[in-house]
């Protein structure tokens, strides 16, 4: 917690405190919450629901999320879409190549379990987490824009918690 | 012009090739493979046809499809159906080509002829496995390179896992289905 | 796969535009070999988002298709499944024992979504070709008024996205109170709205000269080609399936068909991207006027869902259990192109072959033969016009 010093060793002025004190990972966990970009990743109808997210009517602009194209440059990665044996291990190489902190966010039914293409597809990769563990899961065909902003709020108090040389937190989240 | 003046214009030049007409009121050109490429040939050039444009070129796996007897198939046997179409008549028609199901399934390519088939045939050679001798890049289309098998083939049996993972997911219970 | 780009010239710089990459559209690959900035040959490779859906087809019920049809192309999903239920339709009018009568305000609604659909669909293709040159703003206009859309599709039928509204035999439920006085409330305000839109990209010099002139296809190479829709009426050719083969109540309504003609200035050619995008804002033109024709000719709802006038949807179930068997070929105009499904039936309850031609992927066979000369930034520019969809390629 953030908290101003009451006693003592604050300089003098006329709007109070003026020092904070906070751990490194406090500090670092705040900045990395309110500014938190994503990799533009979409394949399929979600990547329309979160190219929609991103437009004017539920800004993700105004939260601090920007969509990057390198994964080098990305905090969190959404998998929008569904993804084919073909696709599967370029999904790998691209989370591998983000850097640490990194999170993953599965949007949509696709990216959860296979969705829609699960039963009888050949060509479908019946869920993401096969390859890359994943931190938040948002269900829907395809979720509406405040499920997945619901689902970044879910990933924003995960990474609160963050420690950088403490044991991450692995359970996934689930949205209802 | 109508379908079967047309025909009857065709079976002058190909003797060889018949016309079945199915239930649903589809009238369909059966031509022999020798003679394919020559009768798609004369539908472009030839003025009274004028077939400019192929609307659609599907494969078909006709080994459990039914015939007039009940419980029979119709055999082991692939077929391409083109749908051709002519921006200067008007008028629209359905040519179907029969291949066995074999390695040695092949029919003569007519990307020479129709521009868009080379898309089509990377399809049908992908999903069916039927060669096209004469298509300029015969190679798979929408699988990865290293799978095994043409998948929409009726008898195609998924594979259990690709790569390094499978394609079934543990805690899906399907009690019907390729993976139950 | 990349032997044979090995062999040759080895001062070509072999660049890949992989299939993660923000102005491809989608999971699009494309090996591209550039001397510098001049691109000397590409070659697409397709099949990252290839979802069986044909497969999945044969081993589903001809109504437990129809969601599959909104995932073919999820732009303009209403479209989608219009073409899929005409085509079942179709089918099942060959033989007067299922003929099926679709009653006429069912119709209406089919058309009038329909028609809204391709409004959303042709904004945010070109909003998408907008961004991709850079403007981001036009993109944001167009998403915004597509927004107005699919609160409309919302309060109708729940969904924003994949609707799967339109249905084999009709719709699946009625238009909502006060549905006609929303959307005339919007089509009155989209018509500013568009020519705000047109003055921020069309008349711009720099979307023009990065637009005129680019990858022209000449009349005889698009239809060699197959090509379809609104980029086969860029190059000249006037083919529009709602005019020229009219279903559901197209022969009633009376709209023009916007056709290329080098409108991109003094460095315009026929068939190049900018009349490809001016035949894209001109058809949004034509829709609108499409959708008040319908709302004025739309009868007033009736008690029966089934009623021939007035009623929504008609019971098909038990004629779908035993369709005629035979294969038939329906194609409909989506904004994308024609949509074609050739549907074989072997007189069961499940389609034996459902074979889908959509029109983004002729589209994509034609982009072999027309990038070599181009720059890598015209490439880009290329794509955004084509309107290319991945899943429609892929299916």
């Amino acid at each position: 917690m953030i908290e101003p010093n009451g006693s003592g060793s604050t300089l003098p002025g006329p709007t109070g405190p003026q020092v904070l004190f906070a751990s490194v990972d406090e500090f670092l966990n705040w900045g990395r919450t309110n500014s938190l970009w994503f990799l533009q990743f979409a394949t399929a109808c979600c990547g329309i629901e979160l190219m929609q997210t991103g437009c004017s009517r539920f800004d993700t602009d105004h939260l601090g999320m920007l969509p990057r194209s390198s994964p080098r440059a990305a905090d969190v990665m959404i998998v929008a879409g569904t993804i084919t044996h073909k696709m599967a291990s370029r999904v790998r190489t691209l989370w591998e190549q983000m850097a640490e902190p990194r999170w993953v966010i599965s949007m949509g039914s696709c990216a959860n379990a296979g969705g829609p293409f699960s039963k009888y597809s050949y060509s479908v990769l019946n869920g993401i987490d096969k390859l890359i563990p994943v931190d938040v899961y948002v269900p829907g065909c395809p979720p509406r824009p405040e499920a997945l902003i619901d689902g970044t709020e879910a990933l924003k108090e995960r990474i609160r918690k963050y420690q950088m040389f403490g044991i991450r937190d692995t359970e996934a989240i689930v949205i209802e | 012009m109508k379908n079967d003046e047309l025909f009857g214009l065709l079976q002058v030049l190909y003797p060889d090739v018949s016309s079945t007409v199915a239930e649903t009121g589809e009238i369909q050109w059966q031509v022999p493979t020798g003679i394919f490429l020559e009768v798609a040939r004369t539908l472009k050039d030839d003025p009274r046809f004028a077939f400019d444009s192929l609307m659609c070129l599907s494969g078909l796996d006709l080994s459990k499809y039914p015939t007039a007897v009940k419980g029979e198939f119709v055999g082991e046997l692939l077929a391409c159906v083109y749908h051709l179409h002519s921006f200067e008549h008007g008028h629209e028609v359905c040519v179907s080509v029969t291949v066995p199901k074999d390695e040695t399934a092949s029919i003569p390519s007519v990307e020479p002829i129709w521009l868009v088939a080379g898309y089509f045939e990377r399809e049908i050679l992908d999903l069916y496995g039927i060669a096209f001798p004469g298509n300029h890049d015969p190679r798979r289309l929408m699988m990865p390179e290293d799978w095994i098998g043409h998948p929409l083939r009726k008898d195609y049996q998924y594979p259990s896992n690709y790569s390094t993972w499978e394609l079934k997911r543990e805690g899906q219970n399907f009690t019907s289905g390729p993976y139950a | 796969m990349s032997h044979e780009i090995q062999e040759q010239n080895d001062d070509l710089i072999t660049i890949n535009m992989g299939p993660h990459h923000p102005s491809t559209h989608g999971v699009l690959r494309l090996v591209i070999q550039t001397d510098g900035e001049m691109v000397k040959t590409c070659k697409p490779e397709i099949g990252y988002l290839h979802r069986s859906i044909e497969k999945i087809g044969e081993n589903l019920e001809w109504y437990q298709f129809v969601p599959y049809t909104d995932r073919v192309d999820y732009v303009c999903s209403m479209n989608a499944n219009l073409a899929y239920c005409l085509g079942v339709e179709a089918l099942l009018n060959t033989k007067p024992e299922t003929a099926v009568e679709i009653p006429l305000r069912a119709d209406c609604i089919r058309v009038l979504f329909a028609e809204l659909n391709r409004i959303s669909s042709h904004l945010v293709g070109v909003g998408a070709a907008a961004m991709d040159m850079g403007a981001y703003t036009p993109f944001l206009h167009g998403i915004t008024q597509r927004e107005f859309i699919n609160d409309i599709f919302e309060k109708t039928c729940g969904a924003r996205l994949t609707y799967n509204y339109i249905c084999i035999g009709g719709v699946m439920r009625d238009l909502h109170q006060g549905a006609e006085a929303e959307i005339r409330a919007f089509l009155d305000q989209l018509e500013p709205a568009m020519h705000s839109f047109n003055a921020l990209i069309t008349t711009n010099t720099i979307f023009r000269g990065r637009y005129a002139g680019v990858a022209p296809i000449s009349r005889e190479k698009a239809i060699a080609y197959g090509m379809v829709g609104p980029n086969l009426r860029a190059s000249g050719v006037d083919w529009d399936l709602r005019r020229d083969r009219p279903y559901g109540i197209y022969p009633k309504l009376k709209f023009a068909v916007p056709v290329g003609g080098a409108y991109g200035g003094s460095k315009g050619v026929l068939g190049d991207c900018y009349d490809r995008y001016i035949v894209r804002l001109l058809e949004i033109v034509e829709s609108i006027k499409i959708c008040r024709q319908v709302l004025d000719m739309m009868p007033p709802p009736a008690e029966q869902a089934d009623d021939p006038v007035g009623g929504y949807r008609v019971d098909v179930t038990k004629k779908l259990r035993t369709p005629p068997k035979g294969g038939i070929y329906t194609r409909v105009e989506n904004p994308r192109g024609e949509t074609g499904y050739y549907l074989v039936s072997d007189g069961s309850k499940m389609p034996y072959r459902l074979k889908i031609r959509t029109g983004s992927f002729t589209s994509l066979s034609i982009f072999e033969t027309l990038v070599p000369g181009l720059m890598v930034s015209d490439v880009v520019a290329l794509i955004g016009s084509l309107d290319i969809v991945l899943p429609e390629v892929d299916r």
